[in-house]
């Protein structure tokens, strides 16, 4: 079963990610800051990381920074969302080596989509 | 002795004279200054001091009161011997000031005060008519003399028509030689020489005589001495008090006639010659003076009883058969008087025109000081100034008929003059002396000398009637012309020297200490008091006297245009004048050009001052200065304009810059803000449209449902408060926001905020600790507001205070016109480089989505406290976080 590790902060956005990409056969697991979302995509070597921007204590750019700065995270997809929805932020990441990039709110069948396609299914 | 002879022998003098005056005027005009640059010359030219009444009344006084003539010798030779260090000093500020006569050093002391030189110019003109008239009457006496002893029948000349011959000659000789230069230059070198040879003459003339008369007549000096030693006449006896007074006024005139001035200090040409003259002329006095006594003894013994004393000079050669004699004693005495008539009718009509006719001339037709043709018009003053003057004393001679003796004319004339010794000394000794003092002093002594001693020598019934001599003016017995104040017995002269002198010198000071001196005063009096010690800067300067040499204009064009501009004007200038180089001839027009050249660098009044400087040809005047001042000021007051300008510009440009840096914090700041919104807005509705779209498949089971739609509820009010909160906030920025204002009372306040805060995190119990005595408060407040704040306050404490028996104390304390409110918990407070951001938007410090809130909740309660005119801040020292909030007791409505 391929890893979908999500990081994530706000609970209820969490929740229904969690929810819908279960439901189509990924293992979700949820982390809501930046220390313990390290920690865990050594832990559990997760297929495809979904990065919230805005985060406590460590943004989102900074966690993904952190990831690429490790060869072992060079060919692991990252999906980034941001609810700034500003072009800055996207290019910002685009060159920090985000793999994608969605805006919040998002449709459920989009991200759903663009899952797959990042898992390669 | 043929009376045509001496008319021939006349004419050939005068024309000698003239000759003598054009041709030193002539070579002065061409620069060949130096034989006239001695001190030789300005001694003789000194000897003006003796005038007819000196070469014939000296012999009259000596044959009438014995050595009392000696007295009108003493007091110059004590003058020049004692006193050199006053007339110095005169020199120095004659020269330094531009002084052109005794009336211009006195209106220029004063403030330049027009005033002062009128009073100065009538004084001397009512004193010297009659000394005027005194020079042609002893010329037309001595010719009479002449005409009478004539062995032809010479029809006896016309006394009168005498005397208008000899007034028209000595006024054409006074036009020709004084008023000659266009420029109007102040020294007249021709005449200097002249009358220097007329001093040679008269003294030659009356040493021939004396000699004749002592070795001649008096068989030797021994003889002679003896003779006078046996002689008694108790009218020779010595009066003290008389001898004083003559002293002193010989001293005060040599020092203030006109005439004397103009030779002392105007034509002065080096202040260095005073050295000189300081020995050499009292040794002419002594000269002149030696034989007067011998020839008045022998004429009294000789002569036939009843023979005019004051004739006697050339009555006795005549009666001895000496008519070689008498021609050259004619001759010193005409001598004496014409070169008296013609310096004092220059110095009279320089200050007549300068104080008199030319200001009224500028002030009919002010126009004129613009045009130009200034020159002319002031040389047609003089012109007209020397004519009048001379019209004026020959007057006084036909009405006053002559018969006066020749003596008590000229010391009317001294006393006079020396109504001006105390203003004169005063102004160059005493910073003190002002304006009023000096005229009050002047118009006083004036005005005693007039009627003490002027008016009553037209003789009893003559202006002032006898009945006056005898009880008084308005009958007032201490107004008695010759007994002022009861002061019976005094000779008449020192009767009036006395009081007018005590009453000017009296009113001077009196007037002086009265009164403040304006500010040209107070530059005038220390310039003139402290002549000596500005020298350094005066020699710096490089005035020189008179003249100026084309390289020093050059210097200075070079200076102020600079050397190219300078050098090409000038050598355009010499083109012009068809001379090669770049050294012009200093005509006028060629200095005009200069003047409006340099005018264009350094202003109009400073160009005209620097080349009057230089040039010398016109008095800088304080006005002048005080133009060069004002345009200077002008100059100033521009460049601190441009100054003012250029500072506004810099701090306009610095509050563009400040503004733009606002503008893009500004911008900044709303970026963020929007960015900030953006994702407080975006987070709420990404929940809300994952979980509507995942119900609205409806394949959940219920329990899911229900949960969901409680997730989207939550969502949906987080979305409103934080939509209120910014709706809020943005009405509190903007100031707009609706006070309700009334009384309130604090505790019930507190009661009601605790209540509504208890819906935050309910689960919490809080222990609040209060002191309810001290919250018995009416606030003038809005009370909605002020509960909202205390409301947000409480809500954090009990969402971020992390103690496990967690407490709030609220304390009260009224200060002053303020209530201060203080929120203290027992968590564990904000971090210190936290505590400067809590207030800001959005500044939400924890993750905790269990909080709620926006971040929005501190800035709404900043806002709304800046609107009740209070604050709200955080309180570091605490134990727990702790916020205090200030609020006005009494709040005004304001705007």
């Amino acid at each position: 079963m391929r890893q979908v590790l999500l990081i994530e902060d706000e609970a209820n956005i969490a929740e229904a990610l969690r929810f819908i990409l279960s439901r189509d056969g990924w293992a979700v697991s949820v982390v809501s800051d930046g220390a313990r979302a390290l920690a865990d995509v050594v832990r559990i070597r997760p297929d495809l990381v979904i990065l919230d921007s805005m985060l406590p204590g460590m943004s989102g750019l900074e966690i993904l920074l952190a990831l690429r700065a490790d060869p072992a995270n060079a060919a692991l997809p990252i999906l980034m969302l941001t609810a700034k929805g500003q072009l800055r932020d996207r290019e910002a990441a685009e060159r920090a080596g985000v793999t994608a990039f969605m805006s919040k709110p998002f449709d459920n069948s989009e991200i759903r989509a663009k899952v797959r396609e990042l898992l390669g299914a | 002795m043929p009376f045509n002879v001496l008319v021939l022998t006349c004419l050939a003098y005068v024309a000698f004279l003239f000759l003598v005056a054009f041709v030193v005027e002539r070579r002065a005009s061409r620069g060949e200054m130096r034989f006239l640059r001695s001190p030789l010359v300005y001694t003789l030219s000194l000897s003006i001091y003796c005038t007819a009444w000196t070469f014939y009344g000296a012999v009259g006084s000596a044959a009438r009161t014995g050595l009392e003539f000696l007295t009108i010798y003493l007091g110059p030779t004590l003058v020049f011997v004692g006193w050199w260090w006053v007339l110095r000093k005169l020199l120095r500020i004659g020269r330094r000031q531009r002084v052109t006569s005794i009336a211009d050093l006195i209106s220029s002391r004063y403030g330049k005060s027009n005033l002062l030189g009128v009073l100065v110019t009538v004084i001397a003109v009512v004193a010297a008519t009659p000394y005027i008239a005194l020079q042609l009457q002893s010329v037309t006496l001595s010719f009479s003399v002449f005409a009478q002893s004539s062995p032809e029948t010479w029809a006896m000349p016309d006394r009168d028509a005498t005397a208008i011959w000899v007034a028209a000659g000595l006024a054409l000789f006074t036009i020709l030689f004084g008023t000659r230069n266009l420029d109007a230059k102040e020294q007249h070198h021709g005449i200097v020489m002249a009358i220097a040879v007329e001093a040679v003459v008269k003294l030659v003339a009356l040493l021939a005589v004396g000699i004749f008369v002592v070795w001649g007549l008096g068989g030797g000096p021994v003889a002679m001495i003896t003779r006078i030693e046996n002689y008694t006449d108790p009218n020779w006896a010595i009066q003290p008090g008389r001898w004083g007074g003559l002293i002193f006024l010989s001293a005060a005139a040599v020092i203030t006639l006109p005439r004397m001035f103009q030779v002392l200090v105007v034509e002065n040409v080096e202040e260095g010659h005073l050295a000189r003259a300081s020995w050499a002329f009292p040794t002419y006095l002594f000269l002149i003076s030696l034989f007067i006594l011998p020839i008045a003894m022998i004429g009294l013994e000789r002569m036939p009883a009843g023979a005019n004393p004051d004739m006697m000079v050339l009555t006795l050669p005549l009666h001895e058969g000496q008519g070689g004699l008498a021609l050259l004693a004619f001759l010193g005495g005409f001598s004496s008087a014409t070169s008296m008539v013609i310096v004092e009718t220059i110095a009279l009509a320089t200050m007549v025109s300068n104080h008199i006719l030319m200001p009224a001339w500028l002030w009919l037709r002010p126009q004129a000081a613009v045009s130009g043709d200034l020159r002319g018009a002031i040389l047609l003053a003089r012109r007209f100034s020397i004519i009048g003057v001379l019209a004026l004393g020959l007057e006084y001679f036909r009405l006053s008929g002559g018969s006066a003796a020749l003596a008590a004319i000229g010391q009317i004339a001294f006393a006079g003059m020396a109504q001006v010794l105390p203003a004169l000394l005063g102004g160059i000794f005493w910073r003190g002396g002002t304006k009023l003092g000096a005229s009050l002093g002047l118009s006083i002594g004036f005005a005693t000398w007039g009627f003490t001693l002027f008016l009553p020598s037209f003789g009893a019934g003559g202006v002032i009637s006898a009945e006056v001599l005898q009880h008084g003016l308005f009958n007032l017995q201490w107004l008695r012309p010759q007994a002022l104040f009861g002061s019976e017995g005094m000779d008449p002269l020192i009767h009036s020297i006395f009081w007018s002198l005590a009453l000017n010198i009296a009113g001077y000071a009196a007037g002086s200490l009265l009164s403040f001196p304006d500010p040209v005063e107070r530059i005038q009096g220390a310039a003139f008091v402290n002549a000596f010690d500005d020298e350094l800067q005066a020699e710096r300067l490089g005035w020189t006297h008179g003249q100026a040499e084309p390289e020093a204009l050059m210097n200075m064009a070079q200076r102020i245009l600079g050397d190219e501009a300078a050098i090409s004007f000038f050598e355009a200038e010499a083109r012009a004048q068809g001379k090669a180089g770049f050294l012009p001839d200093l005509t006028p027009r060629f200095l005009a050009e200069l003047e409006r050249n340099l005018a264009g660098s350094v202003g109009a009044a400073t160009a005209h001052a620097m080349i009057s400087q230089l040039f010398g040809r016109a008095t800088v005047t304080v006005e002048d200065l005080m133009a060069v001042a004002t345009e200077a000021a002008q100059i100033m007051e521009y460049s601190a304009r441009l100054e003012e300008q250029q500072g506004e510009l810099s701090r306009t440009a610095r509050q563009l810059r400040e503004v733009n840096e606002k503008l893009t914090q500004l911008s900044v700041q709303k970026d963020a803000f929007l960015s900030q919104i953006s994702h407080e807005l975006r987070t709420p509705m990404t929940s809300i449209r994952a979980f509507s779209e995942i119900l609205a498949e409806g394949d959940l089971p219920s329990p899911r449902v229900a949960e969901y739609g409680q997730i989207i509820h939550a969502e949906a009010k987080r979305l409103t408060r934080l939509l209120d909160d910014l709706l809020d906030l943005s009405v509190l920025e903007n100031g707009t926001v609706q006070l309700d204002l009334g009384l309130a009372h604090l505790g019930q306040m507190i009661d009601r905020a605790l209540a509504a805060a208890s819906q935050t995190r309910p689960e919490r119990n809080f222990d609040i600790q209060r002191d309810y005595a001290s919250e018995e408060i009416h606030l003038r407040t809005d009370a909605d507001r002020l509960v909202q704040v205390f409301i947000n306050l409480i809500s954090n404490a009990r969402k971020y205070c992390d103690s496990t028996a967690p407490i709030l104390r609220i304390a009260v304390r009224q200060k002053g016109g303020r209530v201060v409110v203080d929120f203290i918990d027992n968590g564990a407070g904000i971090a210190k480089d936290a505590q400067g951001l809590i207030f800001e938007k959005f500044a939400r410090l924890t993750d905790d989505a269990r909080v709620g809130g926006a971040g929005l909740g501190l800035a709404i309660c900043r806002e709304i406290m800046a609107n009740l005119g209070g604050t709200v801040s955080y309180l570091p020292g605490q134990r727990g976080a702790a916020f205090r909030v200030s609020v006005p007791l009494r709040m005004e409505k304001s705007g």
